[in-house]
């Protein structure tokens, strides 16, 4: 899977744009919420950080590799558990109150 | 298998936007987190199926690892949300540096250190390391490990900018001679040294502004990674953080009419607390029983709360003060500053865990035009996000900034520990004003003290907080 330069350039602008549209549009009360989901979502390092670890081409980067992806296994549990944890709780007005 | 792999991101990379997208109302928000975790498990299915991958042994050590250091992190109090926040940035720059660093010394090794890859390697590394840093200092302030206060020194603005200078020029110097190196190790320390000098001289206040953009550069060191892994999914999922960063950092500079270099490189709250007289001014006090007798004849009541309360735990107390009032028939509101507290939507998920619906929790901009109309303000552990100086002082540091307009309503009530002024060392005016009256106490004792005075109405008169009883009404 080779990717040009170039290529990667158009993929990353039109993740950003697309990404300030939608982001632009998340409502202030979940701004908390949306840093501990964006947390969990930059994870994806874990991507890169697997294929380091599993390639095993140097003692070196297999070390380091792991510690990556247990970094980004920690952001990615940490971060999505805490972002349900905080949605849960907002509620909207009960009928009887 | 290469082709299914690359359907599976793409599948992930849809999962991820439709996720940040969901997050755009209360309602949809949770399927929001769903779409997110199935993206993820898409991420990390389809790596696994790389043909290249030959050991599976200390990814699965890792991801158990991470897995059970990351459910207890999950558990905290949501007032340590802002530091899980910012150490969770630093483990991100973390792993994005070290991925760089491996690629570096496994493709010297192999001579296969292409212009291209050590471009994207220099990216990844700097930005990746100088987020983890960075992000422990914010840490470590926001948990109070280290002075919240601006650490500052001489020409701090120059020193720091001559090393990411001297780091950016050492790293160019590896893109046309990868072979260099020697120089690789500089080019992680001197990142590594300039994230902790990046953010030393931020104060406490300026966190939700630093925190967005830490967030950012996580999402920019996973896009370089992407660049260096070849690997679009981590370019998109990168980029989508990113952006995220940079609109709420912009959202927040915005609140504080203050531009990205002064919250960087303006060392805010330094300048202003000398040189200044202490004006020898009284304010009004009142206590917990007069607040009480005030906020039941009211019609309409706005709190305003502010890092106080998340420091003192308030916001139960606070919900109890709600209940108590409502039931009175009075009606409440919450106004929130987009600033107030340590992150952006701080004090929404505090009020949010306090079961206060999320209708009566109203913006800025949506509150103000009402607040002439309101008959009690009621501020609680808020100071900069309600001083008018923001509207009338030009000579003031926070001239400008966007302020809940509390001292137009008839009767501004604030509860503060003391006189003291607060993090920037500016004085309010609002707490001299002919209409306030001063609580002085811990924002959780003095409403508690408010919510037992209008529940016991009649009966005994507890202990007041403040025995410096002055006159009520103006």
């Amino acid at each position: 899977m080779q990717l040009d330069f170039i290529s990667g350039l158009f993929v990353f602008m039109l993740a950003t744009f697309i990404g300030i549209e939608v982001i632009r549009r998340v409502s202030r009360l979940l701004h908390t919420p949306l840093m501990s989901l964006t947390n969990a979502i930059s994870a994806i390092a874990i991507v890169g950080a697997i294929i380091v670890t599993g390639e095993q081409r140097t003692t070196l980067s297999t070390v380091l590799g792991a510690v990556a992806v247990f970094a980004s296994t920690t952001n990615i549990v940490s971060g999505f558990l805490i972002t349900d944890r905080m949605l849960k709780m907002f509620k909207k007005r009960e009928p009887g109150k | 298998m290469a082709n299914l792999t690359q359907l599976i991101y793409l599948v992930a990379t849809g999962a991820f936007i439709l996720s940040l997208k969901w997050m755009s109302d209360p309602k949809t928000a949770r399927n929001g987190v769903f779409a997110g975790v199935g993206a993820m498990a898409l991420a990390v299915g389809g790596t696994l199926l790389y043909p290249e991958i030959v050991a599976y042994r200390w990814i699965a050590i890792a991801c158990v690892a991470g897995a059970i250091v990351g459910v207890p992190l999950s558990w905290v109090p949501l007032t340590a949300v802002p530091q899980r926040t910012a150490l969770s940035h630093a483990f991100g720059g973390l792993a994005a540096g070290l991925v760089g660093t491996a690629k570096y010394y496994t493709w010297l090794g192999e001579g296969a250190l292409t212009t291209f890859r050590m471009g994207a390697i220099s990216a990844e590394v700097l930005l990746g390391f100088l987020t983890c840093t960075g992000s422990l200092m914010a840490a470590g302030k926001l948990q109070e490990v280290i002075p919240t206060r601006p650490l500052t020194y001489r020409n701090q603005n120059v020193i720091n900018l001559s090393l990411l200078g001297l780091a950016l020029v050492i790293a160019v110097r590896l893109v046309f001679r990868p072979e260099m190196s020697v120089l690789f190790p500089f080019v992680i320390v001197l990142s590594l040294l300039f994230g902790v000098l990046l953010v030393l001289p931020i104060g406490g206040a300026d966190m939700p502004t630093v925190i967005s953009l830490l967030n950012a550069y996580a999402g920019l060191s996973a896009v370089a990674m992407g660049f260096v892994m070849e690997n679009k999914l981590l370019i998109t999922a990168g980029a989508l953080d990113g952006s995220s960063g940079l609109v709420l950092s912009i959202i927040m500079c915005k609140a504080m009419n203050r531009s990205f270099t002064n919250v960087l490189f303006g060392a805010f709250g330094q300048v202003q607390t000398a040189g200044r007289a202490i004006e020898h001014r009284t304010a009004k006090t009142a206590t917990a029983e007069d607040a009480a007798q005030l906020l039941e004849n009211a019609h309409s009541v706005v709190i305003i709360p502010g890092y106080g309360m998340a420091v003192a735990q308030a916001q139960h107390r606070v919900r109890d003060l709600r209940d108590e009032l409502t039931r009175r028939g009075v009606d409440v509101k919450f106004a929130i500053h987009p600033v107030a507290g340590r992150m952006p939507g701080h004090m929404n998920v505090l009020l949010a865990e306090a079961e206060i619906p999320y209708e009566s929790l109203i913006e800025m901009d949506d509150i103000n035009p009402d607040m002439p109309q309101v008959d009690v303000a009621l501020v609680i552990g808020a100071n900069d996000v309600v001083n008018p100086a923001a509207r009338r002082d030009p000579k003031s540091p926070i001239y400008g900034m966007p302020i809940i307009d509390a001292d137009k309503a008839k009767t501004v009530l604030a509860i503060k520990r003391s006189m003291n002024p607060g993090f920037a060392g500016i004085e309010n005016d609002l707490y001299f004003a002919e209409n306030t009256l001063m609580l002085f106490g811990d924002a959780k004792a003095v409403v508690g003290q408010v919510v037992k005075e209008l529940a016991g109405e009649q009966g005994h008169h507890e202990s007041t907080v403040d025995s410096r009883r002055s006159s009520v009404t103006p």
